[in-house]
């Protein structure tokens, strides 16, 4: 062990050196709010017809500026798919960055756990079935049983880890072994669907920001908006985890518990999330990354840019679907994984050279 | 086999005497389900200012015996903190009263070590204002000389660092008994004696109670007023005064033909001949 290095004049104190330490962690959180906010309007400001940067921008704060057609295809097209983006890429980012301190695992994600599968089969469940449940001018069956699947995964998931114990390594195993059977499922449904079913569910599962309408934006934010206030109420309890589970446990913190009601807050932001929007993946894995390198593990910022990193991501990834062929729209989920795929490989890369 | 030795001037009068001040086992019990580690420990009461080695070989249940009284591991008996049983403490009250430096190290995560103190006071304590939180985390970080580590990440520190900070977030809940497992097994040889030596201050002036599993015979020796000696079968010994260690005493708990000498500084040393036949333990070590 070595005498401290970096020796500083002893009138400086320690709580004074931190708060300029996470000083610099806020202006990186600033800074990842600065680049939503553009990519938010980027993303509003790209599609079929074109809208200048300034006309979005004022379109936004002053809508009766703007022309009759213009103004509802702000309003009633792009705006609720930009935000829809926001909220989903929010969600899945610090759902999965509380994944990742709840199994201490940096290949978590919300997913990890076969919500994403459930989801998927409770979706195929409802078209396959030709379910109809007529609300708000629309089908929300697919939707509900989506919900309904992820919900059932994550209730299997909290009894069996009551049973048999909340330790990382049996909740995995619980999460893996769910996660095949849900995708045997899914298969089988695939395999008895008929083409117009089995081309629904296909692209059910490849994740789409087509469907976002006010209305569900609203019943996402309000199942969002407890579970981030729940996490904030744990951010010192996971922040204590993340040195050490016998550590944390030495302090008082009930680990077991604190893991379960992790699991199940992240099961219901991602099943909310994606019941309206199918499966995008990578979000989730990818935004706890960038939030780490940014702002290390100290969960009051950790979280906050996780969040922020999920929602640029998907942010940027929605831009990127309307673009890239010009006159189509890809799938959202296809895109996540086309470009979260490389960037996780440079993240784990680079910090692997680093170290 | 012998029978646990009584410290001396520390013995119970009887079941009404628990007011005392101090720590004291009576008939502690614990264990796996189905294999006792522990089956009855009877320590008379340590007054405050102890510091108590926890010797034994590996697997006699050093760590049992620290987790149990912390309470993170079931045990039978009664555990008397300043007269009241732990055992029948909430278990948040317990782990205020009790701080206790699990054997693994931190985890080596991205968490600067400034922010792994702030976590386990708000954790532990979170009645603590933020100015007190502050001075505490001050206080320690000066005292054991991690001031300078104070704002790296603990995946970039090395292992004795990591288990410096582990130890500076037991010692910041300033708990009247602190229970310590092996705190310094990553440590060189300069930081195991500026650990122990500030350990040592740090009981002595908050008249607290220490409770150290250590494997190092020389440095309990030297640092520790009296010793718990697990061996393979049964506690050899509860509340001996360190002076009184013996061959004999090294011989049933570790397997060896050991002398304890005095070094030219007159601090007791203990040098280990050979080891012999487990099987022979219970025989007269010295031909």
């Amino acid at each position: 062990m070595t005498p401290p290095a970096d020796a500083m004049p002893a009138d400086v104190s320690l709580a004074r050196r931190y708060r300029r330490f996470s000083g610099a962690r806020l202006a990186w959180i600033a800074a990842l709010a600065l680049a939503l906010a553009a990519g938010f309007v980027l993303d509003v400001a790209t599609g079929p017809s074109a809208f200048a940067f300034g006309d979005v921008v004022a379109g936004l704060l002053r809508p009766d500026v703007l022309p009759i057609d213009q103004r509802v295809i702000l309003w009633e097209v792009r705006l609720p798919q930009a935000v829809m983006a926001l909220l989903v890429g929010a969600a899945l980012g610090l759902a999965g960055a509380e994944m990742q301190t709840a199994l201490n695992n940096p290949l978590a994600s919300p997913f990890t756990l076969g919500v994403s599968a459930a989801a998927a089969v409770g979706a195929s469940v409802a078209i396959v079935g030709g379910l109809a449940l007529p609300a708000f001018g629309e089908n929300l069956a697919v939707p509900l049983g989506a919900f309904a699947g992820a919900a059932g995964a994550t209730l299997l998931v909290q009894l069996l880890a009551r049973r048999y114990g909340a330790s990382v390594d049996t909740v995995v195993l619980f999460g893996i072994a769910l996660l095949f059977c849900f995708e045997a499922l899914l298969w089988l449904l695939q395999y008895v669907a008929d083409s117009d079913s089995l081309q629904q569910i296909v692209f059910w599962t490849m994740g789409s920001l087509a469907r976002a309408a006010w209305n569900k934006i609203a019943i996402v934010a309000a199942v969002l908006a407890p579970c981030c206030a729940w996490s904030l109420r744990n951010v010192w309890a996971l922040t204590a985890l993340r040195s050490g589970e016998d550590q944390a446990r030495s302090f008082g913190i009930a680990v077991e518990r604190l893991r379960l009601a992790t699991l199940l807050r992240v099961s219901l932001s991602s099943a909310a999330a994606l019941s309206f929007v199918g499966i995008i993946g990578f979000v989730g894995l990818v935004g706890p990354h960038i939030a780490r390198l940014l702002v290390g593990e100290d969960h009051r910022h950790y979280l906050p840019a996780s969040a922020l990193a999920g929602a640029l991501m998907l942010s940027l990834a929605s831009t990127l679907s309307k673009t890239l062929i010009p006159g189509v729209v890809l799938p959202i989920g296809i895109i996540t994984a086309l470009v979260g795929v490389p960037m996780f490989m440079a993240l784990v890369l680079g910090r692997r050279r680093r170290a | 086999m012998r029978q646990p030795v009584a410290a001396p001037g520390g013995v119970e009068g009887g079941s009404g005497a628990h007011t005392a001040a101090g720590l004291a086992l009576h008939g502690l019990a614990a264990g796996y389900p189905g294999r006792a580690v522990i089956r009855a420990l009877d320590l008379p009461r340590v007054p405050p200012g102890s510091l108590v080695g926890v010797l034994g070989a590996n697997a006699a249940g050093k760590s049992t015996l620290l987790k149990a009284i912390a309470g993170l591991r079931p045990a039978r008996g009664r555990i008397l903190l300043d007269g009241e049983d732990l055992n029948a403490c909430p278990p948040r009250e317990r782990l205020r009263r009790v701080g206790y430096l699990p054997q693994a190290l931190p985890q080596a995560s991205s968490l600067v070590a400034y922010e792994a103190m702030l976590a386990a006071l708000h954790a532990s304590r979170p009645e603590l204002g933020r100015a007190r939180t502050q001075a505490l985390i001050e206080a320690v970080f000066a005292s054991l000389g991690l001031a300078g580590i104070a704002l790296r990440p603990l995946d970039e520190l090395s292992g004795g660092q990591r288990q410096m900070v582990g130890l500076a977030q037991v010692i910041a809940r300033e708990s009247r008994l602190l229970l310590l497992d092996e705190p310094t097994s990553a440590l060189d040889l300069r930081w195991q004696l500026q650990v122990l030596q500030t350990v040592r201050t740090l009981v002595d002036r908050r008249q607290a109670i220490c409770l150290m599993a250590l494997h190092d015979l020389n440095l309990a020796l030297r640092f520790c007023d009296r010793l718990v000696v697990l061996g393979p079968d049964a506690v050899l010994a509860a509340g001996l005064p360190a002076r009184e260690v013996d061959a004999g005493l090294l011989h049933r708990a570790y397997g060896v033909q050991a002398r304890i000498e005095r070094c030219s500084h007159g601090y007791p040393v203990v040098l280990v001949d050979r080891a012999v036949d487990a099987a022979a333990s219970d025989t007269d070590p010295h031909p």
